[in-house]
């Protein structure tokens, strides 16, 4: 069995490090894509405020209504306040107002948007309320900025692992059926889990060889952060491109032209693209769109990424994206081995 | 008589469509059967349920007596009408992947030498003509060394030097003792090749027996054709013999007498032509329609 499924992924192999055209894009797409965001990015282009706030609407219509009704300032709700304090370390919001008793504000004294949204707060006028407490509290904290191009990456190489494992078996498989490939294989003694299994394992060392090497291009380049485990950040990219691959395999299963699976595949990807936080924060998205988002696979490959390489977590601390990635590509797989047809 | 493969009553159903429609045939042991008939007459779907391919509607296969298992694909060679092989991959690591999904394999080099593909060992498939890539098809079927191979068309779009060449091949592998099942439609093809040949039409084998056997049993030996205005009007035409198209054609079964006979009566032999009669006359006699219609 071995023996078989070792010729498989070795001609597979050899079909994508040939491709020279193929390989080149895989590669330097990303790439290029960092380095485009990281010089787009590069100044504090934005002119509106971000401001994270903890607490419900009606405290704060009675409370800070004249700050809130601020135009040209984007406020964010904020559930987990230690969350929100760490993105104001990174400048992600320039300030955090906790509504929820005596207001409190978290600004960060390195960030000079975060100065500005302050005198904002304390211009506002609307604490006149609270004179005797002598206005809300501040809370000062410091962190250097994260810049758009280091929170993005994580989310550019999930993105092109999913790429790559959705049409690298998707699309491939398609092909091979439309053109006779699996017929004929299909005539040798290979059997469909075999088949697949090469697939799947061809792709997977694919798709993390070539994220390899666009992690350290864009660390050479960009010199972004990496503050967690190394192990947790190779295995969440595993479990997500397994569910990736899995998900390409029983796209697959059974499509005959590759104009199908190619539309097939752009309506899975889109979503995704969209809607997993790759580009920008689902944070002060509606509730609809979070709940869309957080049903979908790349999400979770992309929270858990970042969370590693941003907050420095560990395996600990990801386990559960991990679990959850794995699990859904099991399933997944299984489901497309029960579909499987050589024709 | 030493029955390799038996078909016993075959028949697929596609929707609107009976392709097989009841065949039975069987092949012996180191015979070249062949499948002769125009295109969509059900040959290849026939083929394809001896391979393991299809499963059919209804009837069964025997191989060496039982239906056929897993281990059947280890035993055959299958060359298909169409087959892609996987991109980027050069002769030489096409049939080492397929030579590593069996257990037995043929002597590579002689396989290679066979085929006449030493010389294209590192040249990527797609770069291959047309002839050089049914020599390697024909190559990976052999990988496994099998007992029974399967041919599907294999000469189909060849230019005839190819095609010659590809004929020179297939009797090659029979002088080793394969034993073949192909389908084709040239009958100079199945006439040179094969011992034994169906003729299929709509689904069914309408003939079968060795090709010049089958053409003595619905033809006389020969035919001979007289231009009409050859005939001399006086004498009536003789009982087998048929005017069409401008042309008096007699059907014989020893020349020499036939023509004793129109010397004496006074026909013009200026340009009488003797014809034998091939499968592709049987084809338009037993179905009313050309070989390659």
């Amino acid at each position: 069995m071995w023996h078989r499924i070792l010729a498989i992924f070795v001609a597979r192999n050899r079909e994508f490090y040939r491709d020279t055209a193929g390989l080149a894009w895989n590669i330097l797409m990303p790439i290029l894509m960092i380095v485009g965001f990281a010089f787009i990015f590069r100044g504090d282009a934005a002119d509106v405020f971000k401001i994270g706030v903890i607490g419900d609407a009606p405290d704060r219509a009675s409370v800070a209504a004249s700050f809130l009704e601020l135009r040209h300032v984007s406020f964010v709700p904020v559930a987990d306040p230690s969350a929100g304090q760490l993105k104001v370390e990174r400048h992600q919001l320039d300030l955090l107002l906790d509504l929820r008793a005596a207001p409190v504000y978290w600004v960060n004294v390195n960030s000079a948007k975060g100065y500005l949204a302050e005198r904002l707060l304390l211009g506002a006028g609307s604490f006149d309320e609270f004179e005797p407490v002598g206005g809300p509290q501040r809370q000062a904290v410091t962190g250097e900025a994260l810049r758009y191009a280091d929170w993005v990456l994580p989310g550019i190489l999930a993105m092109n692992i999913m790429f790559s494992s959705l049409w690298g078996v998707g699309w491939v498989v398609v092909r091979y059926r439309k053109n006779g490939v699996l017929r004929r294989l299909k005539a040798t003694p290979l059997s469909p889990f075999e088949f697949l299994s090469a697939q799947v394992l061809s792709r997977l060392f694919v798709v993390l060889a070539a994220s390899l090497v666009v992690y350290v291009g864009a660390q050479w380049l960009l010199d972004f952060p990496m503050r967690g485990s190394y192990l947790a950040l190779v295995l969440i990219y595993t479990a997500g491109a397994l569910c990736m691959i899995s998900l390409g395999l029983m796209v697959a299963a059974r499509l005959r032209t590759e104009e199908l699976a190619d539309g097939v595949l752009n309506l899975i990807t889109w979503p995704m693209l969209l809607l997993s936080g790759v580009w920008f924060s689902m944070d002060g998205t509606s509730p609809a769109a979070q709940a869309v988002s957080q049903a979908l696979p790349l999400t979770h490959l992309v929270d858990g990424a970042r969370l590693i390489m941003i907050d420095g977590a560990g395996i600990a601390e990801v386990w559960p994206q991990i679990a959850l990635l794995t699990t859904l590509a099991l399933g997944l797989l299984a489901i497309a081995a029960r579909l499987f047809r050589w024709e | 008589m030493d029955t390799l493969i038996e078909a016993r009553d075959l028949i697929r159903l596609y929707p609107g469509v009976r392709a097989v429609d009841g065949v039975s045939f069987s092949v012996r042991r180191g015979q070249c059967f062949g499948l002769l008939g125009p295109n969509g007459a059900g040959k290849t779907t026939t083929l394809e349920m001896l391979e393991g391919i299809q499963s059919p509607t209804s009837g069964s296969i025997l191989y060496q007596g039982r239906p056929l298992d897993r281990d059947y694909r280890q035993a055959i060679g299958i060359q298909f009408q169409a087959t892609a092989l996987q991109d980027f991959q050069t002769v030489r690591e096409s049939l080492a992947m397929f030579a590593s999904l069996y257990r037995r394999t043929a002597d590579r080099d002689e396989l290679i030498q066979m085929c006449n593909l030493a010389e294209l060992l590192d040249r990527d498939t797609r770069r291959l003509s047309g002839g050089q890539r049914q020599r390697l098809l024909l190559a990976i079927a052999l990988v496994n060394d099998p007992a029974l191979v399967f041919l599907d068309e294999p000469t189909t779009g060849l230019d005839p030097q190819s095609r010659r060449n590809f004929w020179g091949l297939i009797e090659t592998v029979r002088r080793r003792g394969k034993t073949i099942l192909l389908t084709t439609h040239y009958m100079e093809e199945a006439q040179r090749l094969c011992d034994e040949i169906a003729i299929v039409d709509h689904g069914q084998i309408i003939a079968q027996g060795a090709p010049l056997e089958l053409v003595r049993q619905h033809f006389p030996a020969a035919v001979i054709r007289l231009p009409a205005a050859a005939w001399p009007t006086a004498t009536p035409l003789p009982d087998r013999a048929e005017a069409r198209d401008g042309a008096i054609e007699l059907f014989v079964d020893e020349v020499a007498p036939l023509l004793e006979h129109l010397e004496r009566i006074g026909a013009n032999l200026n340009e009488l032509k003797v014809q034998t009669p091939n499968l592709e006359d049987l084809f338009l006699k037993l179905t009313g329609h050309t070989l390659r219609g």
